[in-house]
């Protein structure tokens, strides 16, 4: 399955993620980070795709992009 | 078994970044990092850092920065060019230090056609010193030295940049993109590899203006934002490419015929 990664350190929780994302995949936080923003986290993960739209927008670059290869998901 | 599609590029350094949140200047350093990277010219990159916003860019590129006086990228890209024509060297400039104190630098190393890259980032107001009106600032825009909104009889009207320099002969490359939407992001990464490339084959002075957001100052959230920006920025600056040294002689041809010479008889 595709997943994101949020650096929380670094994100700071403009929500320009959350708008971009095509499948509704990433929302706001309600738990602080340790720099005293809502980061943002997957709420419907089993949505991503690696599309790559809310690392593209990311201002802080705080997001990275792990895509499923399709050799692995026909062996599953 | 999983790929990493997109990670963090080399170009830019571990710092976490001092912006507001929703800021544009974000999003361009990234891309501006990744190109570098991408034409494999980090080694011999030198970045002029603004006065503004981004004063702080020389700790978040990963390549040689310097820090010149206020307004003063061009010149000092001038000279480091002069010197050192091997190396590939880039501006990164604000609307207050490119239009307003820098205006006269930016057109004479226009005019000049140097050849240097400039990364003009315009967000309508003077970010750093807490959201004074710029020059390009819209009209009926509020900022906190004009509460009641840009007046046209007290502040004039607002520059248009490429349009302003795509006047003179010697500009080899002119565009304006924006950083709003995934798309337009991807757009605009494409115009500042084109400004890199161009100056590496030597085709003259290029300069990419990128429309960027400024939530804090502009009094919104990120989200209203990146809305005003296409509601209200881009209907004023309207994006595309000003100039391109690839169909120079055509171009010239059919802006000549396309310019339509009105003059004003309404002088009070």
């Amino acid at each position: 399955m595709s997943r994101i990664e949020v650096d929380e350190k670094r994100c700071k929780g403009c929500g320009l993620c959350v708008i971009a994302c095509p499948f509704g995949v990433l929302d706001l936080s309600d738990k602080f980070s340790s720099t005293g923003y809502y980061p943002a986290v997957m709420v419907k993960p089993e949505k991503c795709t690696g599309c790559t739209l809310c690392a593209l927008v990311c201002p802080d670059v705080a997001i990275e992009v792990y895509k499923e290869t399709k050799k692995a998901g026909a062996e599953k | 078994m999983e790929k990493k599609v997109f990670k963090r590029t080399g170009g830019l350094t571990d710092i976490p970044m001092r912006y507001c949140p929703g800021c544009g200047h974000g999003i361009i350093h990234r891309l501006v990092a990744e190109v570098i990277e991408e034409l494999g010219v980090q080694k011999r990159t030198i970045g002029i850092a603004p006065v503004g916003c981004s004063v702080f860019a020389d700790e978040y590129f990963n390549c040689d920065m310097i820090q010149p006086p206020h307004g003063r990228g061009p010149a000092v890209a001038t000279g480091m060019k002069r010197i050192r024509p091997d190396c590939v060297v880039f501006s990164y400039q604000g609307d207050g230090d490119l239009a307003s104190i820098g205006m006269a630098e930016t057109v004479h190393a226009a005019a000049r056609a140097e050849n240097i890259t400039i990364i003009f980032v315009n967000n309508a107001i003077y970010g750093m010193t807490g959201g004074q009106m710029a020059p390009t600032t819209l009209i009926g825009m509020k900022s906190t030295t004009s509460p009641f909104g840009r007046d046209v009889k007290r502040a004039g009207y607002p520059i248009r940049m490429c349009e302003f320099l795509a006047a003179l002969d010697a500009p080899g490359y002119l565009v304006r993109v924006s950083v709003h939407k995934p798309a337009n992001v991807m757009k605009a990464k494409k115009a500042v590899k084109k400004a890199f490339q161009v100056q590496m084959e030597g085709l003259g002075f290029s300069m990419v203006e990128i429309i960027s957001q400024c939530p804090t100052d502009w009094f919104l959230t990120p989200l209203q934002a990146v809305e005003y920006v296409e509601k209200q920025m881009i209907p004023y600056y309207p994006l595309g490419e000003y100039k391109t040294p690839f169909k120079k002689e055509e171009g010239k041809k059919e802006a000549k015929d396309k310019i339509e010479v009105e003059f004003r008889t309404d002088f009070n």
